[in-house]
């Protein structure tokens, strides 16, 4: 099944061994931090950091791997690492945005609240509740 | 050393697939669930990456990669949706 890995030099086989677990781990640390968080914007931080890097880890193990031990270069990580790379931040952008939006519940010990400044943008205003009128 | 790493990380990406389908399935909000589906679909990237190593083919990239592209787009579809209340106007 994975005979090809004696043809590796012990310290290439040892690079590929670490990107792999420490991509696994990373990315088991964010999932945690994503089931255990107390609050969405908390629990925001956590899959949309870690998470992106525990699999870019495991994406750039497989493209050593698959660089040394087969001919050819198989470009299909480097195309899945940058579509990663460019559309996780958007992607947390918006849900975060979202959030803001159906003013999901924050902690009590939170500084400031956010829903004040968003009820100053254009576009906002029409849907949000009557908090602006007051100031 | 490969060989024995590939099973343990493969563990590891689903213990942490697990732990994306409890808050999933818990979520207190619907933006809690869309997170957990959003998290899910990059996990199981590496997962569909490990798996073509562990049987060293390299035809089941492409499935990661139409993984990669329909999780993005049903992320920001779901999210344009419950801002605007509706995908497209």
């Amino acid at each position: 099944m994975m005979e090809d890995s004696l043809a590796l030099p012990l310290w290439l086989d040892a690079l590929i061994a670490t990107l792999f677990l420490g991509g696994a781990v990373v990315a088991l640390l964010g999932s945690i931090g994503l089931a255990r968080m107390p609050d969405f914007y908390m629990r925001l931080h956590g899959p949309t950091k870690a998470s992106t890097l525990g699999v870019g880890a495991t994406l750039m193990g497989s493209m050593i791997w698959f660089a040394v031990g087969h001919p050819g270069l198989s470009v299909q990580e480097i195309l899945i690492t940058v579509f990663l790379f460019a559309t996780a931040p958007v992607s947390a952008h918006m849900m975060a945005r979202a959030a803001l939006h159906r003013r999901v519940t924050c902690r009590e010990r939170t500084h400031g609240e956010p829903w004040d400044e968003m009820d100053r943008l254009r576009g906002y205003t029409e849907s949000s509740s009557s908090s602006d009128s007051q100031r | 050393m490969t060989a024995t790493i590939v099973p343990i990380a493969l563990a590891l990406f689903s213990l942490s697939l697990l732990l994306n389908l409890y808050r999933l399935l818990r979520g207190p909000d619907i933006i809690d669930r869309i997170l957990g589906l959003d998290t899910l679909n990059i996990n199981a990237i590496a997962v569909i990456v490990l798996g073509g190593i562990y049987v060293d083919s390299s035809l089941i990239f492409e499935a990661a990669l139409l993984i990669a592209l329909m999780g993005f787009v049903s992320t920001v579809a779901m999210t344009k949706y419950l801002v605007r209340g509706d995908v497209i106007e």
